[in-house]
This record gives C-alpha cells, sequence and structure tokens, in this order.
C-alpha cells in the first residue's frame, strides 16, 4: 500500500517522497512508542522488564548463579554481543553443574515475543503454556525485556478494570 | 523515484522536520507512529495537497512490506 501512496505522492508533485517499507510493525516490533486511542493499552514491551540479568556463553554458571541471585532474580538470558537471545536459564537450569558454561546449561531457542503483543494476549498465552516468563525481542531478534506471568496478569487484570 | 528507507533514517527525517503520513484505512490509526498524519490511500489522491506541504519531505508508511 505504501509504494502506491509514494507513487501517486510524486505524481502529485512532492518533490522528496520516502517510503517507509517495513512499517508501523517494524516500528512497534523495536518497542518505540506510538500515539493514538489504542497506543494507551498495555503491551508485552511495556511490561518486561528491562532489568533483567544477561550473560555471555562462556560464562561459567557458577558466577552468573551468585551474581543474579544476589539481586534478587531467578531467571538470566543468555545472549551473544549484540544482544541478541540465544538462551534463557530459569530456576531449574540455574541449579545445574556450577562449572556448566552458559551455553551448556541454558535452554535454547525459547519463544520470543515483539515488544507489540497486547498484554491481555500474553498474560493468556504464558498461563495457558504454563511459562513463568518469557522474553521479549525486537524483530531482529535483540532483547527488549523479560516478561514475567505474574505481571503479565496484574497488568492485564488493571486494564480490564480502566 | 521513491526512496525507500529504515526506521533509523525515519527518525532522522522526522527530526529533521519530514510529514509523516500513515496511509492505511481510518480505523488503523488508533495506533500510529508520534506524530503522523492519516491520510488513507483513497484519500490521498483529493486531500495530500490540501493537507501536505509539498516542500517538505514526506514519508509513508503502511503496516508493513506485504
Amino acid at each position: 500500500m505504501s509504494p502506491r501512496a509514494a507513487w501517486r505522492l510524486e505524481s502529485l508533485g512532492f518533490a522528496q517522497v520516502y517510503d517507509y517499507v517495513a512499517g508501523k510493525l517494524d516500528w512497534m516490533a523495536a518497542g518505540l512508542r506510538t500515539e493514538g486511542t489504542n497506543a494507551a493499552h498495555p503491551r508485552a514491551g511495556d511490561v518486561s522488564r528491562k532489568d533483567v540479568p544477561t550473560a555471555l556463553l562462556d560464562e561459567r554458571l557458577g558466577d552468573v548463579r551468585e551474581r543474579v541471585r544476589a539481586t534478587g532474580w531467578d531467571s538470566v538470558v543468555a545472549i551473544n554481543n549484540e544482544r541478541v537471545v540465544l538462551g534463557l536459564l530459569r530456576s531449574k537450569e540455574l541449579d545445574k553443574d556450577p562449572e556448566l558454561s552458559i551455553e551448556q546449561a541454558m535452554r535454547s531457542g525459547p519463544s520470543t515475543f515483539r515488544p507489540y503483543v497486547a498484554i491481555k494476549e500474553m498474560a493468556e498465552y504464558l498461563t495457558k503454556h504454563m511459562l513463568e516468563s518469557s522474553p521479549v525481542t525486537t524483530s531482529d531478534g535483540r532483547l527488549v525485556g523479560l516478561l514475567l506471568q505474574k505481571d503479565a496478569v496484574r497488568v492485564s487484570g488493571e486494564s480490564d478494570k480502566q | 523515484m521513491p526512496a525507500e528507507v529504515d526506521r533509523n533514517q525515519v527518525q532522522k527525517l522526522v527530526e529533521g522536520g519530514a510529514q509523516l503520513v500513515e496511509v492505511l484505512p481510518a480505523d488503523e490509526y488508533e495506533d500510529h507512529l508520534p506524530g503522523a498524519i492519516g491520510l488513507p490511500l483513497r484519500r490521498l489522491e483529493t486531500e495530500a495537497v490540501h493537507v501536505l506541504d509539498r516542500t517538505r519531505p514526506v514519508i509513508v508508511y503502511c503496516w508493513d512490506a506485504a
């Protein structure tokens, strides 16, 4: 649709016309702000916790576990240097042999969600699949935050009351 | 020929004064990019010259490339 609009504008005498081909989905997937009546409804990216601990694949599990639990967390997202999500460690994985590397201990290829998914939908999905948390990423796989089921359910419930 | 731009270029162009236009049907405009004008494709022909400034860059977008 936007290519046709761009070409039409040129034919109407607009000299500098640009087409943002990736469009609104790309914008939302990057976790960027939107405006409008629907923009006030919370989405996965808004509610996800941006302070979730991260670890690189070659780190020692024992070191990461100590660092993570000292801050009150029980989950770690495994990322690379580009902040692309490669794995997830929840309580069960964190309790493995401390001599393992993060790569050896993590759950590979966790399901991830885009930031624009409605929080109500996320709450239902996480509850149905009994997931305590799930990473939220941009469309190119970079970590936005970790969405906790308890946060999704709470915010979804508050949103329903409004 | 209209130039294709990515997200970063959109932000820079808007900072520089470009006009951002969502060309989706009006009911999709309930969630739009900051500062975007809603001008559905079928209204473009009759309204563009009245609501847009021909001397400034214009960026159009819809949902995605599909």
